[in-house]
C-alpha cells in the first residue's frame, strides 16, 4: 500500500543546527497493516509523517501510497487520500463552526462546491457514525465544536479523518494530551474504526506498553533510520524491557525518556 | 427630520452592502483586507460609466465583476505572491486609482444628471421618488443578505468559513487554500464594488475620492452591529452587518444635525469609533488583570 524508497531529509544544511531528520530511509506497508512507531525525541518519527502528509518535498527519495507517486503532490491533495492526526486536539477541527459542518467539509466535496454544505442524508449519516462513540455526540450535531472536551474533539477529529476512507491514517501521538480516561477512550475508538474499516494506518505513541499491544507491527526509529521492524510472533512475546534492551544494543545509548518509562498503560 | 431619517436608512442600506463585504474578510476569512477602498470607487466608477452610456442595470452587473476581479488580484497576491496581506491590500487599492480615473475618462467626477438609473426606472413603476429609492436600495441589500447566507452554508462557503477560523485544519484537509481565500476576496470586494455602483445612481455622481476611509466605515458598521447582535452564526452576522450600517448612519445624520461636529471630521469620528469598539474587550482584560493583582496584594 505505502512504499517510501530511500527517503532523506535534511533540515538547515550546511549550518551549524544541521540535522539529518531522515538517513535514507526505506519503509514497505502491506494494505490493512497497523504499525505503531517509537523512538526517542529527534528520531524523526514526526518528520516521517510530514513527509509522508506532504508538509514539505524529501531531498531525496520516492514516496509511492496505493501505486500512485505521491513524491511531488500538493499537501492538500494528498490530504484527500491520508488522514492525519495531531497531538493537539484544537488542531483538527473548526470551534466556530458546528460538528455536522465540521464533518461534512471532511467528508469532500465530491457532490460539487454549490451544494448545501450539509444535506438531511449527511446529518443522519454522521449522528450514525457518532453513536458508537458513546460521547452523545450524535445529538449535538448543532453545537459549535469550540464548546466540546479535548477527547470529544479528537474523537470528532478521528471520525472526520476516517469518514472519507482515506488510503492512509497517521497518528501523531494523538492522545498524548487527553487526559488518561479519555486517551483511553480515544485509543479504543482508534482501533474500532482501523478494524472495521481495514485502514491502513501509522502510529506514533511515546507509550511503549501501548505501542506492543496495539496493531499489527512495530518499528523503532533512531537517527532517521528504521533500527527494528518486528511482527508476529517475536513481537508477541517481546516486552517493554525486552525492547529497552534491544535499544541499547542496536541504538547506544539508553532509551531514556522520562515520558516512556513514567507513563502506566 | 423625518427626511433625515429617512435618507439615512436609504444611505445605510446602500453601504451596507460595504458592510457585508467587510464582514466577509475580516470576520469569516479573518484578514482585514485594504483593497476595499479602491474597489469601492471602481464599482462606482464602472456603475457611473455605464449609466452615463444608458445601460444602468448593466452597470450594476460589471461593477461587481470588476469588483470581483480586483479582489482576486489581492488574493493572488497573498497566495501565489506571499506578499503580506494588508500590503496586497495596499498595492491593489493603489493601482486601482488609475484604473478609477481611467474608467471616468480620465476626469475626477462625473454627474449622471439626466440619465436613466435603477431609481428612475423604479419611478416609471409608479413608486414615488422617496419610496424607489427605499424599495431599490432595501430589495439589492435584502437580495444580498439572502444569498451571501445561502452560500456561507453550501460546501464551498463552509471551505471560506473553516480556512478562516484555523488555517492548521484546513492545511491538513483537502481544502485548496489559496483557491479559498482568493474566491473570498473575490465575493468581498464584489460586494463593495456593489455598494459603489448602487451609490454612484442613487447620489447622481461619482468622485474619485469617493473610496477614501471606506473599510474603516465598513468595520464601523461590523463592529456597531456586533454591539447589538454579539457574534453568533454567519447568517446573524450578515444581518448585524446591514443594522450596524444603518445604525451608524444614524448617529452620523444626528451628529450633523445637532452640529455636534463640522462634517469634514467624518473621517475621524468613523475611526475612533472603530478604534474604541476594538479596544473594548482588551481594556476589559487588563482591568480584570489589574483588580485581581490589588485583590493579591491586599491579602499578601
Amino acid at each position: 500500500m505505502l512504499e517510501i524508497q530511500n527517503a532523506c531529509k535534511t533540515f538547515l544544511p550546511g549550518t551549524v543546527n544541521e540535522h539529518v531528520a531522515l538517513d535514507r530511509l526505506d519503509l514497505t506497508l502491506e494494505e490493512g497493516e497497523f504499525v505503531t512507531i517509537i523512538g526517542s525525541n529527534g528520531a524523526g518519527k514526526s518528520t516521517l509523517f510530514n513527509a509522508i502528509g506532504g508538509t514539505f518535498l524529501l531531498d531525496a527519495g520516492r514516496i509511492t501510497l496505493g501505486g500512485q507517486d505521491i513524491t511531488f503532490l500538493a499537501e492538500h491533495k494528498r490530504a484527500a487520500i491520508i488522514g492525519r492526526l495531531f497531538q493537539d486536539p484544537m488542531k483538527g477541527t473548526a470551534p466556530d463552526m458546528t460538528i455536522e459542518e465540521n464533518l461534512a467539509l471532511a467528508s469532500g466535496r465530491s457532490r460539487g462546491l454549490f451544494r448545501k454544505g450539509v444535506s438531511k442524508a449527511d446529518q443522519d449519516r454522521f449522528a450514525e457514525a457518532l453513536a458508537p462513540f458513546g460521547m452523545g455526540l450524535e445529538d449535538r450535531l448543532k453545537t459549535k465544536v469550540g464548546l466540546l472536551s479535548g477527547g470529544q474533539r479528537q474523537a470528532l477529529t478521528l471520525l472526520m479523518s476516517t469518514i472519507s476512507h482515506p488510503k492512509l491514517l497517521l497518528l501523531d501521538e494523538h492522545t498524548a494530551a487527553l487526559d488518561p480516561a479519555a486517551a483511553e477512550k480515544v485509543m479504543h475508538i482508534t482501533r474500532h474504526i482501523v478494524t472495521r474499516d481495514r485502514l491502513t494506518t501509522m502510529m506514533i505513541t511515546h507509550n511503549i506498553q501501548s505501542a506492543l499491544k496495539t496493531g499489527t507491527r512495530t518499528i523503532m526509529l533512531e537517527g532517521g533510520r528504521i533500527i527494528l521492524d518486528i511482527q508476529g510472533k517475536e513481537r508477541d512475546e517481546m516486552t517493554v524491557a525486552g525492547l529497552m534492551e534491544l535499544y541499547r544494543r542496536k541504538g547506544g545509548g539508553e532509551l531514556a525518556n522520562d515520558r516512556m518509562l513514567l507513563t502506566k498503560d | 427630520m423625518s427626511a433625515l431619517l429617512i435618507g439615512s436608512f436609504q444611505l445605510g442600506l446602500v453601504y451596507a452592502l460595504l458592510g457585508l463585504g467587510v464582514y466577509i474578510t475580516f470576520r469569516i476569512l479573518n484578514i482585514p483586507d485594504l483593497t476595499a477602498d479602491g474597489s469601492f470607487t471602481l464599482g462606482l466608477a464602472v456603475s457611473a460609466a455605464f449609466t452615463v452610456a444608458g445601460h444602468p442595470l448593466w452597470g450594476i452587473l460589471a461593477a461587481v465583476l470588476a469588483g470581483g476581479a480586483a479582489g482576486a488580484v489581492t488574493g493572488l497576491l497573498q497566495t501565489k505572491l506571499e506578499i503580506h496581506p494588508i500590503l496586497s491590500g495596499i498595492l491593489t487599492m493603489s493601482g486601482l486609482y488609475t484604473i478609477n480615473l481611467m474608467v471616468l475618462g480620465s476626469r475626477s467626477n462625473l454627474s449622471l444628471i439626466g440619465s436613466e438609473t435603477l431609481f428612475t426606472l423604479a419611478e416609471k413603476l409608479g413608486l414615488s421618488k422617496d419610496l424607489s429609492k427605499t424599495m431599490v436600495s432595501l430589495l439589492v441589500t435584502g437580495c444580498m443578505v439572502l444569498l451571501l447566507s445561502w452560500f456561507f452554508k453550501t460546501h464551498l462557503g463552509l471551505c471560506i468559513r473553516a480556512t478562516g477560523n484555523n488555517s492548521d485544519m484546513v492545511r491538513a484537509s483537502s481544502i485548496n487554500v489559496e483557491g479559498v481565500k482568493i474566491t473570498a476576496l473575490a465575493i468581498s470586494n464584489g460586494c463593495v464594488a456593489l455598494s459603489g455602483a448602487v451609490l454612484a445612481q442613487y447620489q447622481g455622481f461619482a468622485d474619485i475620492s469617493s473610496g477614501v476611509g471606506m473599510v474603516v466605515v465598513g468595520l464601523a458598521s461590523v463592529i456597531i452591529g456586533e454591539v447589538f447582535f454579539g457574534r453568533r452564526s454567519v447568517t446573524i452576522g450578515l444581518i448585524s452587518a446591514v443594522a450596524g450600517s444603518i445604525v451608524y448612519r444614524f448617529i452620523i445624520a444626528l451628529a450633523l444635525k445637532t452640529s455636534f461636529f463640522p462634517a469634514f471630521a467624518l473621517k475621524l469620528v468613523s475611526a475612533v469609533i472603530v478604534i474604541i469598539a476594538l479596544a473594548v474587550p482588551t481594556l476589559g482584560r487588563k482591568r480584570n488583570l489589574h483588580r485581581l493583582k490589588k485583590e493579591a496584594r491586599r491579602h499578601a
